[in-house]
């Protein structure tokens, strides 16, 4: 299990940042990806891979419609 | 009929000459005052107090309007307003999204104060003619313009018996007739509205301004609360405003270097960041509608569901190819942003035009979903039909998107038949009746002139001559306050919930829209997080309303380094531009706590108005179960999972067992409680009573003690 945004999410081996933002459907362009407070490039989504317990949070940078 | 027939049929009722003042650091220091009942025209003096209290845009009209009613006014008494004012920072050409006006009026929806914010080159022209602010009151026997030329030094109310009432023809006949030349089309700018606005309470205003690439007049929209059918209850037919001369620096701010450089700083920003991001300048506000339907937010079928399979047809993508493309799209010069899209050469199928090629401004996101998803419709071309119609007809897409999902909701509940709606089968998905539905609005006529009325008196319609079950229209029906709902779904935000329902005009998003804060990145966790967001941002984004600004190019566009930003969602660059151009242009020396401090007092203020007018209090802000959670058996059923997990996380309930309705129940007792806190809390963090009146103490801290206000606010402490 790993944490998203402060609420549990199943974790799976081999779990990346792409892999998780296409499970939880996130497609705003303008978001912020940290593991555990270490902020993730938008190049490195595919390859950073979040491990088992892992706080994973997904700031969405939209405070406007 | 040709342009000097019009002209010709037009009898001189008023007129005033006059030396138009100067600006100085953004204001002229005076308004103009027309009184249609009487006929008479006059300059006004705008006070150091008005500026400091009230700073200009919506404050000023707020002031003006609670000067002119009484706490009896209605909505159609001659003495009620409508004022128009760009705000002291409006007009300036070097930053994106400097050209808003503001709008005020007793609302025929709300029946009390409601504002509106509109593009369009009206606020600034009328600045540059004089004027901070358009005071209009009293009503004419027959249809008339008010003209005010600028250049000139006149201003002018005439009889307008021939021009039509729509106003894609009326714009352009006023344009026309009041222009020199091509060349000075651009010098002019038309506020009308249309025969829909004649005929319900919907009505809302166009603003024009010329698009001389695509050789039109273009429009748009102050859309919310029904000012449009407070014109013409005054019989005003178009309010046009005409210019010469526009120059970059004509707001004779105090650093002009600074306003300059600022707006450098954020047009580099928008030509380097733009693309990876919302793509405004493709998308405009089109971007929206595919985000929210992946995020379950979308609303369809009147807010039962936040998505749809075909929610795909109506995003961005299928919008972008049919726009007009490769021209400037802003709705005021310099605005690189350039969201203004529109659809050319675009040919109706239906109503008074039918065959006829128009060009539809939008759509915006917010015509999408209401008159598209959350009528269950996904038919762009409907959709685009629809948005053109809804604007020369002078109607609020959004109030007649809301209002006929409700309507498709009642209906397929059987609750009104065929025979009700003369034969219109308002089914969810039915196009067809809904664009005869919004042509018989126009025609007032039928059905439509019953739906014209809006959800709130229609609910007291459907209880009284149909047998209505009131409890389940009161959940169903999305409006608070007497105002339709914007298109966003709350339900899984409490802080969009209260957002919604304790703005001050009613549940338009212009205030509040925290759903991703609060939903999906769970920032804000506890309710003092959650009532410190309900202070902050209402208090912010009101503040663009006082000083004449647009909110897109705030959080539409992000710099790169707002990520390693303590508060990103705050986008503190951006604020901080805003408070640089209004130091530079007034020349006084704010903080973003003097930014947010300016805001308190207005709003307050307009908190009391509320108050005076008869409501403002904590009933007032309650809000219709639709936007807390699922009232219907299918509705819950379509995320069942969502929601037994919350009844096991949240309230420790094992859902196994328990049949829908009882789920129902639980979920809805939880989330009624939640709904009670967080309006606690925010009350409190505004410095008001349990029932929701500003204290006295609040009222003095922010300078809004005036004697007429501490009475009133004294009876409800």
């Amino acid at each position: 299990m790993i944490k998203v945004n402060g609420r549990e999410f199943p974790w799976e081996e081999g779990l990346t940042v792409k892999k998780l933002l296409q499970k939880k459907n996130y497609t705003f362009p303008s978001i912020v990806v940290k593991i555990n407070d270490r902020t993730i490039a938008e190049d490195e989504y595919a390859d950073a891979l979040i491990e088992d317990g892992d706080d994973v949070k997904v700031i969405h940078l939209i405070t406007g419609g | 009929m040709t342009v000097s027939k019009l002209k010709e049929s037009h009898k001189l009722l008023a007129e005033y000459k006059y030396v138009p003042a100067k600006v100085d650091k953004g204001y002229t220091n005076k308004s103009l005052y027309v009184n249609l009942s009487g006929n008479k025209i006059k300059a006004k003096e705008v006070t150091a107090m008005m500026k400091e209290k009230f700073i200009g845009g919506r404050g000023f009209g707020l002031w003006y309007l609670w000067n002119a009613v009484t706490p009896q006014t209605k909505w159609n008494d001659p003495e009620n307003e409508i004022i128009i004012s760009p705000g002291p920072v409006a007009g300036i050409t070097q930053y994106p999204g400097a050209g808003k006006s503001l709008v005020v009026t007793l609302s025929p929806n709300t029946q009390t104060v409601v504002d509106s914010n509109v593009g369009g080159y009206f606020g600034p022209l009328l600045k540059f003619s004089g004027w901070d602010a358009l005071e209009v009151q009293g009503k004419a026997e027959n249809d008339v313009v008010i003209f005010i030329d600028g250049s000139e030094g006149v201003v002018r109310v005439e009889e307008a018996p021939e021009e039509a009432v729509d106003s894609h023809l009326l714009a352009e006949q006023l344009t026309e007739l009041y222009a020199d030349c091509e060349e000075d089309k651009r010098n002019i700018s038309v506020v009308s509205a249309g025969t829909a606005a004649d005929n319900t309470m919907l009505g809302m205003l166009n603003f024009s301004f010329y698009d001389p690439r695509r050789k039109t007049v273009r429009l748009k929209q102050a859309g919310r609360g029904g000012i449009g059918t407070v014109l013409r209850d005054k019989k005003i037919k178009g309010i046009v405003v005409k210019f010469k001369g526009l120059k970059g620096n004509l707001n004779n701010p105090a650093d002009f270097a600074k306003i300059v450089n600022t707006g450098v700083k954020l047009h580099k920003e928008i030509n380097r960041l733009d693309d990876y991001q919302n793509r405004m300048r493709h998308n405009g506000t089109t971007f929206l509608a595919g985000i929210m339907n992946d995020y379950d937010l979308l609303p369809t079928c009147n807010f039962k569901f936040g998505s749809h399979p075909e929610g795909e047809k109506i995003a961005a993508p299928n919008w972008v190819k049919m726009f007009d493309a490769g021209k400037a799209d802003g709705c005021w010069y310099g605005c690189t942003l350039a969201c203004s899209k529109v659809v050319c050469g675009f040919e109706l199928k239906t109503g008074p035009y039918k065959g006829q090629k128009v060009v539809v401004d939008g759509p915006e996101y917010e015509t999408i979903a209401g008159v598209g998803s959350n009528c269950g419709i996904f038919d762009r071309d409907y959709i685009l039909e629809c948005n053109f119609y809804c604007d020369t007809y002078g109607i609020d897409t959004i109030s007649f998107g809301t209002t006929t999902a409700f309507i498709m909701e009642c209906y397929e509940n059987g609750i009104i038949n065929k025979e009700i709606t003369g034969g219109l089968e308002l089914n969810f998905g039915s196009k067809e009746a809904a664009m005869e539905l919004l042509h018989q609005m126009a025609r007032g006529e039928g059905f439509g002139k019953i739906a014209g009325l809006g959800i709130k008196r229609l609910k007291e319609i459907f209880v009284r001559e149909y047998g209505a079950d009131a409890g389940f229209l009161n959940d169903i029906g999305m409006e608070a306050k007497g105002l339709e709902y914007a298109e966003y779904v709350s339900k899984e935000s409490l802080v969009q919930q209260a957002g919604f329902g304790l703005a001050n005009k009613g549940p338009q998003h212009d205030e509040a829209w925290l759903i991703f804060m609060d939903m999906v990145n769970n920032q804000l966790p506890t309710f003092e997080d959650k009532a410190e967001a309900l202070h902050y941002f209402p208090m912010f984004r009101t503040w663009l309303g006082l000083v004449g600004l647009c909110k897109l190019p705030w959080n539409d566009i992000v710099p790169e380094s707002n990520k390693d930003t303590e508060e990103p969602a705050k986008i503190i660059e951006h604020v901080q531009n805003y408070v640089d151009l209004f130091n530079a242009v007034t020349g006084q020396n704010i903080d973003i706590d003097g930014m947010i401090r300016q805001s308190e007092g207005v709003y307050q203020f307009q908190r009391v108005f509320n108050l005076r007018m008869g409501f403002g209090t904590r009933e007032y802000d309650k809000v219709p179960y639709r936007s807390m959670g699922p009232v219907t058996v299918e509705e819950y059923q379509s995320r069942q999972e969502r929601y037994d997990g919350q009844l096991k996380e949240l309230l420790g309930i094992d859902p196994e067992g328990k049949s829908t309705e009882e789920k129902i129940k639980l979920l809805r007792k939880y989330r009624e409680e939640q709904y009670e806190k967080i309006t606690d809390a925010v009350y409190e963090r505004r410095g008001w009573t349990k029932n929701g009146v500003p204290k006295l103490e609040t009222l003095q801290k922010f300078g809004m003690d005036f004697p007429e206000l501490v009475e009133l606010v004294k009876q409800h402490q």
